[in-house]
């Protein structure tokens, strides 16, 4: 199976002033097609500076990317961000919804802008579809400020996916979320993994890097252990459990 | 007692407390005195005597105000954009804008009467001069505090300038230049009638508030210099009436500050 993503011997330097700050040195790494990998390391290990790299959102200073075969460095930035919005798909901690749109508006948004403008009837379908694979298909004509953080990260995802990307690039998504939403929302990634989507996320709770397929640890910007987790846990178990949980506690009270 | 009946019933009594209090000094007043406190009856007898006179001045003025506030949003709104493209911009006018925030409009009166000349021009100038502040420094405020996130999802996005200020900044801007548009409403009358009492004129239109204002004190009618004052009150209230509105109209159903509805 042909990797979708190929990174090797990645390094990034940030250059602030007088200070450089070696945030990446040296990470090679191969996602093949349907991997879901978390990553995790302490903070300022460099994180989300490999994500930025795979987002093609910053350049590494140093090191060979393949984005389904593509070499990344020899690419301008135009062709940069075409290739990224046509691949990739971006979800956030903190939502970043535009708040005066509607949660189907919201999901049309990348449709909107550069080269993957498309009419308005096909906008709107394919934002439909996304809404009903997060599940929130009732919920189009919302607001932001009418859904819960756990639907509104949910709305992000569907956004994410409108494109059709190969990968999906999440960086501590569930970081604004309660533990329950949080599930909830793991459940969302698990099903779209099931379905061929490669993810990568960034999150610094072991509990849900356990919803993963790959756990990979940074330590100052290099890695120091990637492993295929061996008790995974799923989310539709996870939630009855939970469930089954608060019943118990009613009962006791 | 609900809610409602209280909203009603308070408000109520303390209006009765202060005409009673109005009452009382009046009559505590020696004699001679009295004049310069007419009594709410005065003054409703003087509506009735001058009605038709408060009405057209009140249209005369509602319409200076009017003008001037719709001039000011407009060029404002323009003037923020242009600010709001960089730091640099903004650093070059701000001292400027400072400026013609100091200067009070008194002074420019008699130099406006003879640039543009007496009555509703003066007036709207006057008025513009007066809302323009808080619309362009509440507008370029809200244009450049977007969320950094969302501005850097839609350069992501590949979003195109204009696509990026209209799409974004400007519908995230809209409850500052709501609170700047809050602010200037209730100045435009205000505005208007000192407008019109510098620079007004009976030329041709007959003078707003600010004009009679002048004639009532020349003439020592002092139950109908009050109604005057009840009556710009209520200008006051339409203007600020209608922002609130608008406001409501355009921000409910996304914006925090109004509660939320359902779910
Ligand atoms: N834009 C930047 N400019 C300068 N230094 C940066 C920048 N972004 C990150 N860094 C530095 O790089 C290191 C790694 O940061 P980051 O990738 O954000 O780590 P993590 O996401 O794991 O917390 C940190 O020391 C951070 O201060
Ligand atoms: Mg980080």
């Amino acid at each position: 199976m042909p990797a979708v993503v190929q990174l090797e011997d990645i390094h990034k330097t940030y250059d602030s002033g007088e200070v450089q700050v070696h945030a990446v040195r040296g990470v090679s790494l191969t996602l093949n097609s349907g991997d879901f990998m978390a990553i995790m390391g302490a903070s300022g290990s460099g994180k989300s500076t490999l994500m930025n790299t795979l987002g093609c959102l910053d350049r590494p200073t140093r090191g060979r990317y393949l984005l389904d075969g593509v070499d990344v460095s020899g690419l301008d930035r135009n062709e940069l961000a075409d290739l990224r919005n046509e691949k990739l798909g971006f979800v956030f901690q903190g939502f970043n919804l535009l708040s005066r749109t509607t949660a189907l508006e919201n999901v049309e948004l990348p449709m909107l802008y550069g080269r993957q403008r498309a009419s308005g009837r096909d906008l709107q379908t394919r934002a439909e579809h996304c809404l009903q694979i997060v599940g929130l298909a009732d919920r189009a004509d919302h607001f932001p400020s009418q859904l819960s953080g756990g639907q509104q990260q949910r709305v992000a995802i569907a956004r994410a996916l409108v494109n059709n990307p190969q990968v999906l690039l999440a960086d501590e998504p569930t970081g604004n979320l309660d533990s329950k939403t949080a599930v909830e929302v793991m459940g969302v990634f698990q099903k779209l993994n099931d379905q061929g989507i490669t993810i990568v996320m960034v999150t610094h709770e072991l509990d849900i890097a356990r919803f993963c397929k790959r756990n990979l640890i940074m330590r100052d910007g290099r890695v120091v252990s990637d492993i295929t987790v061996a008790d995974r846990l799923f989310a539709d178990a996870e939630l009855q459990r939970l469930r089954d949980a608060e019943a118990a506690a009613k009962l006791t009270d | 007692m609900s809610k409602r009946t209280l909203n009603i019933l308070l408000p109520a009594i303390t209006g009765a407390l202060f005409v009673a209090i109005w009452y009382a000094v009046r009559f505590s007043m020696s004699e001679e005195m009295r004049f310069l406190l007419p009594t709410p009856g005065e003054i409703i007898a003087s509506f009735q005597a001058n009605g038709t006179e408060l009405g057209r001045a009140a249209l005369n003025t509602a319409e200076g105000a009017l003008l001037g506030f719709l001039f000011a949003t407009l060029v404002s709104s323009a003037f923020a954009l242009a600010l709001s493209v960089s730091s640099l911009v903004r650093i070059s006018f701000y001292p400027y804008l400072m400026m013609l925030q100091m200067i009070p409009v008194i002074i420019f009166a008699p130099i406006l009467v003879l640039w543009v000349g007496p009555g509703l021009k003066s007036v709207v100038v006057i008025t513009f001069l007066i809302c323009f502040f808080p619309l362009v420094v509440n507008t370029t405020q809200g244009l450049v505090s977007t969320d950094r996130n969302l501005v850097e999802l839609f350069r992501m996005y590949r979003a195109s300038r204009p696509q990026e200020i209209f799409l974004l900044r400007a519908p995230a801007a809209l409850p500052y230049f709501f609170t700047g548009l809050r602010i200037a409403a209730t100045l435009a009358p205000i505005g208007a009638l000192v407008g019109d009492y510098t620079a007004g004129s009976s030329a041709g239109d007959g003078g707003g508030l600010g004009f009679q204002a002048i004639i009532y004190s020349s003439q020592a009618k002092y139950p109908a210099l009050f109604a005057t004052a009840a009556v710009t009150c209520v200008l006051g209230f339409v203007f600020v009436a209608l922002v609130l509105s608008l406001s409501w109209l355009s921000l409910h159903h996304w914006h925090d500050s109004y509660e939320r509805t359902d779910n």
